[in-house]
């Protein structure tokens, strides 16, 4: 096995895998005030009102897509009664779909955050990394399914990218089936691992901020003002009498 | 019964001068940063007039409070929970910023540095989102006193409501002031449309506030707050809102914007509500039967039963003594004097006003009559039409009897306290034309004209138990915080992320930071060759020492050797090399 293999495929994502994971349990405990979206919604919305729908369920979709094809083994779809070549028009068909509405958000957004003044001012230089890292990944991507499919010949990546993408998860990496995959392949995975190691250190941390918990919950929120007295917690060794020792 | 205390405020409409010192003040004190340009948690509308942001009274365009949906359900305007969250990504109803106004400073390095030249220099408008220069065409209060009426009145929404002969009188009738701040509202729909649950009410005083740590930025509340109250502060991210200057109240002092009002208009104090009912309050069918709804919803601090039900709830004996003293209780449900703003919002508004009377008084008079005699005051207020339904719209969902109603207390207070202060016999039968004793107008008056501090604010302390947490206490160290001294500031205290980032700083050791950095690195203060300048204060006025003038060009440089002959010892000029003379200027 080529040590350089191991470096890429299995080195590079479990350090990527370990900062997002770490990254985003410190940003949170550290930096819950620097936690949001950013929107720029104030500054312009009509542009702001085809790009960002269409970037967001675009990408969600791609989501979806990426959780399918990298999480469920051949054999199981087998099992189902899948053929093998109606998987593949769907998983082509919807992942071009969802990923030119992406491009196309994407695109719509990146030129109104140029072109629109207080939008453009408002982009620091985090923000062009996040936006270069994001977009490098998405074409990578993208390019891989229109070129594998409409163009070339396809890589079949479920018996390679799926398995190697999946032996992560239960420690037995195998860094051979990547180094089988196209190069394509292998740059959109080595750029999503970019992607993911900066992750938490961007505004991309609003995706775990999904609102989902606004379904349960009561429309008014009570809260009392007792749990932290003012504005420090109270020093150690000076709890008030029957407060809970955890 | 749920038993909870309120905080509130009522506004006197009729002493209203409109002089904005309650949003300069409140601006210093709270939006006086970056991000938060735009924001006035407290502003003052002239009305008729379009209001702050723009005609956000209009609800079809800009989506905010309740309505009573199928089945007499309440929902938010916006629509379900499902549809808000499907149009997070861009939401359709938020104003933007030419809704409220771009805002700018002026080119003043172009004053300050310009050269003698023959036309004075301009300070141009630049824009402080963008830094470039800009055009100015609107701000918060550009239609002020009616300016640009009557074309700017008439997208006011209130008057777009009334009929189209007073729309047309209107301009020629008058004007009064509005000041608003958030409402705090019983059943408020911004919390309700946070996706975050960062909005929250707090149990003991019902001050609404966005929790900064858990806004996340989706922008519903802007929309779901039909008084445009949310800001979104557009460097954090995060929205912001009035926060009835909870630092203050919790030690038992009124918000900046009462404490500075010079027309002493203001009166703060808690009601005890009863919070399972507000649904169903809010769900009343007529809106004109809203506040009375609301009304009902407000107990009456000295039925046994309520102060029962208030030991219950774990309310303190000085908070139900302070309800019992409230002056909002006495001017919503005894004298029934003030009305909320806007009750069709169902939001059940807990900042409510009393309508404005005199240019009632005023036309009176000018027509030759005695304006303050009960019967023509009376009769007045009837053929006055036109107010009333102005007034009727932004106090009663329309309904002009229940504004008449009070500015008929008003005008009965008026004539009553007259005779007594004429020393003639009071007249009873005035204040029961009005449903009221002559001893509720003398106390009305009390509280309304006379105002005296501690009538018009009675405000209970935050628990002692929780006192020496409050941030605006003096005891205890400020710079004690969780991080310690020295986290805050603007160069030590920001995350890796910029400033937005990290912890929030108390406001304490933000002015700290602020005052010790307008100290310490003025430029004027401390020019950089200070070393080389002679020092006036020790200089007794005999000749002229070196650099005492600043060099022409082409002079020739004198000599800078410590040892040179330039300077002679016992000289004044030398006094600034000696490193032992102490810097006698005032260092903080």
């Amino acid at each position: 096995m080529n040590p350089l293999d191991v470096v890429l495929w299995v080195v590079v994502p479990y350090v990527a895998m370990a900062v997002f994971v770490v990254g985003h349990y410190w940003r949170y405990r550290y930096d819950k005030f620097g936690w949001t979206t950013r929107s720029s919604q104030l500054y312009e919305s009509r542009l702001l009102r085809w790009g960002s729908p269409l970037f967001h369920f675009g990408i969600l979709a791609a989501l979806g897509g990426h959780v399918v094809g990298l999480g469920i083994p051949t054999s199981w779809t087998e099992a189902a009664g899948i053929p093998e070549h109606a998987y593949h028009v769907v998983a082509v068909g919807l992942g071009a779909v969802a990923g030119i509405g992406t491009i196309a958000g994407l695109a719509i957004l990146i030129y109104r955050r140029r072109t629109v003044g207080p939008v453009f001012s408002a982009t620091t230089r985090n923000d062009k990394l996040m936006y270069v890292l994001l977009t490098t990944t998405i074409l990578l991507g993208l390019s891989n399914t229109v070129l594998g499919n409409f163009v070339g010949e396809g890589v079949d990546y479920r018996h390679t990218v799926s398995p190697w993408f999946r032996g992560l998860f239960y420690f037995s990496p195998k860094p051979e089936l990547m180094a089988e995959a196209g190069l394509g392949y292998q740059l959109h995975a080595l750029s999503a691992c970019a992607l993911f190691a900066a992750w938490p250190f961007t505004r991309l941390v609003h995706v775990f901020s999904a609102p989902l918990g606004y379904f349960t919950r009561p429309y008014i929120v009570y809260r009392s003002r007792t749990p932290q007295l003012g504005s420090r917690a109270t020093a150690r060794g000076w709890d008030r009498v029957g407060s809970s020792r955890r | 019964m749920r038993l909870m205390a309120q905080m509130g405020m009522v506004m006197n409409l009729d002493k209203c001068i409109g002089c904005h010192t309650c949003s300069v003040t409140c601006k210093q004190a709270w939006t006086n940063r970056s991000g938060v340009e735009y924001v006035w948690f407290n502003n003052v509308e002239t009305r008729p007039g379009q209001g702050y942001p723009r005609t956000y009274e209009d609800q079809e365009r800009w989506k905010g409070g309740w309505v009573v949906g199928r089945g007499g359900r309440l929902q938010l305007r916006t629509g379900s929970r499902l549809r808000r969250l499907m149009t997070i990504f861009s939401n359709p109803v938020q104003p933007s910023m030419g809704d409220y106004y771009e805002p700018w400073t002026y080119d003043y390095d172009t004053l300050l540095n310009a050269p003698v030249q023959e036309h004075t220099p301009v300070a141009r408008p630049e824009s402080m989102i963008t830094g470039k220069p800009m055009k100015v065409e609107w701000s918060a209060n550009w239609d002020d006193d009616l300016g640009g009426a009557p074309e700017l009145t008439q997208a006011d929404p209130v008057l777009r409501k009334i009929s189209a002969e007073v729309k047309e009188k209107f301009e020629q009738t008058y004007m009064f002031y509005l000041p608003r701040i958030c409402e705090h509202c019983i059943n408020p729909s911004c919390a309700a449309s946070c996706p975050s649950g960062a909005i929250y009410k707090r149990e003991e005083d019902g001050i609404v506030l966005v929790d900064q740590d858990r806004c996340r930025g989706w922008r519903m509340c802007v929309t779901g707050c039909p008084y445009k109250k949310i800001y979104f502060n557009h460097r954090t991210g995060k929205a912001e809102k009035c926060t009835f200057c909870f630092p203050r109240v919790e030690v038992g002092i009124p918000t900046v914007c009462s404490e500075t009002c010079v027309g002493r208009l203001r009166c703060m104090g808690i009601v005890l509500y009863d919070a399972d009912r507000v649904l169903e309050a809010g769900s009343t069918p007529d809106p004109q039967d809203l506040q009375d709804a609301q009304r009902s919803l407000i107990l009456d601090p000295e039925d046994p039963e309520v102060i029962r039900a208030a030991r219950r709830a774990g309310i303190a004996e000085d908070w139900i003594d302070a309800a019992q003293r409230s002056p909002i209780y006495a001017l919503i449900n005894r004298y029934q004097v003030a009305l909320p703003l806007h009750p069709e919002y169902r939001t059940m508004p807990m900042v409510w006003y009393i309508p404005p009377l005199s240019p009632v008084v005023d036309a009176l008079t000018e027509t030759g009559h005695d304006g303050e005699e009960a019967g023509n005051l009376f009769g007045a207020i009837e053929s006055l039409r036109i107010p009333v339904e102005y007034l009727a719209e932004l106090f009663t969902a329309g309904d002009t009897d229940r504004v008449t109603r009070v500015l008929r207390k008003l005008g009965a207070m008026r004539s009553y306290m007259r005779d007594l202060n004429l020393g003639r016999p009071a007249q009873e039968s005035i204040a029961e034309a009005v449903g009221m004793t002559g001893r509720d107008v003398e106390d009305m008056h009390r509280l309304l004209a006379i105002a005296k501090y501690e009538d018009r604010y009675v405000i209970p302390t935050a628990h002692s138990e929780h006192g020496p947490g409050g941030e605006e206490y003096a005891s205890g160290c400020s710079l004690d915080y969780d991080g310690g001294p020295g986290m805050g500031g603007p160069d030590g205290g920001w995350g890796p992320f910029g400033e937005t980032s990290g912890g929030t700083t108390p406001i304490a050791v933000e002015n700290f930071h602020m005052l010790a950095q307008r100290q310490t690195t003025d430029t004027i203060a401390a020019p950089r060759d200070k070393s080389q300048r002679v020092n006036l204060l020790n200089w007794d006025g005999k000749g002229a020492p070196e650099r005492l003038f600043p060099r022409r060009d082409g002079e020739a440089r004198p000599t800078d050797e410590p040892t040179g002959g330039g300077t002679q010892p016992g000289e004044p000029g030398s006094l600034d090399h000696d490193p032992t003379s102490g810097d006698p200027e005032p260092r903080p």
